[in-house]
């Protein structure tokens, strides 16, 4: 007799999150990042549509970074300590398709930059690289809800992705990404629950559900990443079920979190793999867009990412 | 698919006759279906009912286990396909293949560094499962090599060989360290299949398509091979997932008994970063056994972290007992930093503190394994909490001084917790990593 074949097919679709707006969309980027839109559990090919890879996003910050782990600070040599040169080394060396800028600057333990000089960096930044951006505020509530507005305004009409709104902190950023056309990142706790209301508190201000990508919350190798891949599991089932406030696609932040790690100082490879694997079980459990620090890491995961699509 | 009581209902006799000593079959239907009473209770229970029952009563993925004294594993026995469902029960093997086209003195260095693949990460011992030995010379050779194995590793072994002269001159030096047999196929299956029973070994089945493999595995339960595993061959990693997630739900979702055995997969990539994502990609997804090539630390910690994350019970964090830990040569004046009895917490805040090199008692306080913010939000790590630690652990006996340094990100506790416990508050850095120099900083 043969044997049947378990074939799981879902009601449901993830949605679509565009990035970067071209000339001819009203920006100026030279290409768009499209990320989710399958009706399959990750990697089930045969099971449903999976339109778009997972992508990889380089972190840059508005400054020189202050606490970077020296192997980082190796990989990208003299360039990392002028923003706008280390921006040109992820694209130009090693072919990022997206940048995530991280407003770190404009904390005020580090720097405390004016919301109109991080705005300025903004632009001068968009003038310099021509791939889309991710646009990360400091972490600091209060600063960044003056920081941001600027920040998204100078990035207006180029359909960028902003972050992140937090369930105690989503409406500044929200009504920013409404007013300027781009989109937004909602964090949640690892809990899938406050995941789902944000998105729902998001969308009742207007904002389609279409532009929303929830950052799940992880922890690295070794450090929690077991919660955030089951609740990215747990997520993903219930979107492919048919739950629309589920159905966004997810960043992970895979380089600030292993890059935290005592493993990752111990030796260069082992901070490589310690972020590779990270990555990659990330992408077992549905992420979309990871945003990575150690170039060999994301040639590493771009590698396995070509491997698995190959067709 | 486990059976309902209802569905057990309809094996029973249905006459209610009470001589199980439950009112109705219903009834006994009902225990059964939970396994809180054995079969036999009922006298009257038809021979094919009661094999159905029986064979219901099997996990539905074979319970294996390989080697033999300390170091043997079990894998398989698994019953879910996320482990949010419930958990992942027998962590995935991790073996290393090892070619006897080696010169003796690089297979007694690489299974000497093999030997050192341990490592200790939040309370648990990570260690490797498996050496396996493979035939690229002629038999002669394969022996020489296989007692050098047998001599210089505890692990448990597999036989990798497609000489079954030779392979069977392997398993007559070897039988007593249970090998694992590599492999039966459609060309060998009748003469492996019989040298597997003969010495009650397990056994590979290798099949590249599952509907050949589950033929396969039928012929050698018939020849009376009872310990296998099953392999799909050399594929691309996406349809490798692929049959990995297959060969799961055919044995949970379908009760396919003729694939309800656990899985390997065998692991070619030159490059040590391509192999580690590998056998990561399948342990997360229901491999029983990988095996890899690479030998090196930094590899093989990033796999077995890998898998110590995945095979963790959701239910139950890793957890430490909660009371005051002295750490380093402590004294009265030493200071107090608490934590939660997540192990992940308690052991981060540890590594730092031991790095720090000053002497330093960690209070972990019981939060039943959630760690800070979690805790802190499900008010097991609050003022009141923290205070009934700070009493009962002892922390005013051990130090004269009343300071305590509480994690930053509960800096919104400081007010109650002084005001409760008496203690100063201080509050230290929101990463771990930076308690080395928030402690030289101190005084």
């Amino acid at each position: 007799m043969e044997t049947q074949i378990v074939l799981e097919k879902w009601p449901g679709v993830i949605s679509t999150v565009s990035i970067g707006a071209t000339k001819a969309e009203g920006g100026t980027r030279s290409n768009v990042v499209k990320i989710g839109g399958q009706t399959a559990m990750p990697l089930l090919f045969r099971e449903g549509v999976i339109p778009n890879k997972p992508k990889i996003a380089f972190e840059i910050w508005d400054i020189a970074p202050l606490d970077f782990d020296e192997e980082l600070l190796c990989a990208y040599g003299k360039a990392i300590r002028d923003p706008f040169a280390w921006a040109e080394v992820c694209v130009n060396d090693y072919k990022a398709e997206l940048l995530c800028l991280k407003m770190q600057g404009t904390h005020p333990d580090f720097g405390n930059k004016t919301p109109q000089d991080a705005a300025k960096f903004v632009s001068t930044l968009l003038h310099k690289v021509k791939v889309p951006l991710v646009i990360l505020g400091s972490g600091d509530d209060f600063k960044d809800n003056l920081v941001m507005p600027v920040c998204s305004e100078a990035a207006k009409g180029e359909r960028c992705l902003i972050g992140c709104a937090v369930q105690e902190n989503y409406k500044t950023l929200v009504a920013s990404v409404l007013a300027d056309g781009h989109n937004i990142i909602a964090e949640s706790p690892i809990d899938i629950n406050i995941a789902k209301q944000l998105n729902i508190l998001i969308s009742d201000m207007g904002l389609a559900l279409e532009r929303i990508a929830i950052n799940p919350t992880i922890g690295a190798l070794g450090y929690g990443l077991e919660y955030a891949y089951s609740i990215m599991e747990r997520a993903r089932l219930a979107a492919l079920s048919g739950d629309k406030t589920l159905a966004s696609p997810f960043i992970c932040f895979v380089g600030q979190e292993t890059w935290k790690t005592k493993e990752a100082k111990v030796s260069p490879q082992q901070g490589i793999i310690w972020e590779t694997l990270t990555a990659t079980s990330l992408i077992q459990s549905g992420a979309d867009l990871l945003v990575m620090r150690h170039p060999q890491a994301a040639r590493n995961v771009s590698k396995h990412i070509e491997a698995l699509f190959r067709e | 698919m486990a059976l309902s009581g209802l569905d057990i209902y309809k094996l029973l006799p249905k006459t209610n006759c009470r001589q199980c000593g439950l009112a109705t079959c219903l009834a006994f239907a009902m225990q059964l279906a939970k396994k809180t009473i054995p079969i036999e209770k009922c006298p009257f229970i038809s021979p094919e009912a009661k094999s159905t029952l029986e064979a219901q009563a099997l996990p539905l993925i074979k319970l294996i286990t390989l080697g033999t004294d300390k170091t043997k594993f079990e894998i398989g026995n698994e019953t879910v396909m996320f482990r949010h469902e419930e958990k992942f029960r027998n962590p995935t093997g991790v073996g290393f293949i090892i070619e006897d086209s080696l010169s003796d003195d690089e297979i007694k260095s690489r299974l000497g560094k093999i030997k050192q693949l341990k490592f200790e990460r939040v309370g648990q011992e990570l260690f490797v499962n498996l050496v396996a030995i493979k035939q690229n010379k002629d038999a002669g050779r394969y022996l020489e090599a296989l007692k050098i194995l047998l001599d210089n590793t505890d692990l448990p072994i597999m036989l990798m060989s497609e000489d079954l002269i030779a392979l069977k001159q392997a398993v007559s030096i070897s039988h007593a360290r249970k090998p694992l047999l590599y492999s039966a196929h459609q060309e060998n299956f009748a003469q492996i299949g019989t040298l597997a029973k003969e010495f009650q070994l397990p056994l590979v089945v290798t099949a590249q398509d599952i509907n050949q493999l589950s033929l396969l595995v039928k012929e050698l339960v018939n020849l009376g091979a009872k310990d296998l595993i099953l392999n799909t061959g050399t594929k691309p990693i996406a349809d490798k997932l692929w049959d990995l997630t297959q060969l799961r739900r055919q044995a949970l979702k379908k009760t396919n008994r003729a694939l309800g055995y656990p899985a390997i997969t065998i692991i070619d990539q030159a490059d040590y970063y391509d192999e580690a994502i590998e056998a990561a990609a399948y342990i997360a997804k229901y491999s029983g056994i990988v095996l890899i090539k690479g030998f090196s630390a930094w590899e093989a910690l990033a796999i077995l972290t890998l898998r110590q994350n995945i095979y963790t019970d959701p239910q139950k964090p890793l957890q430490i007992d909660p009371k005051l830990y002295p750490i380093g040569q402590v004294s009265r004046n030493s200071p107090v930093l608490v934590t939660t009895n997540f192990s992940l917490s308690y052991y981060t805040v540890l590594g730092e503190v031991e790095a720090s090199k000053i002497p330093a008692y960690i209070l972990s306080v019981d939060t039943q394994g959630m760690s800070v913010l979690t805790a802190w939000a499900a008010e097991k790590f609050n003022a009141e909490a923290i205070t009934k630690s700070l009493d009962n652990f002892g922390v005013k006996e051990a130090v004269e001084h009343k300071n305590l340094i509480i994690p930053g990100y509960v800096a919104m506790i400081s007010g109650d917790l002084e005001e409760q416990s008496g203690f100063k508050i201080i509050v230290g850095p929101k990463e771990a990593a930076g308690i080395p120099a928030f402690l030289k900083n101190l005084n």
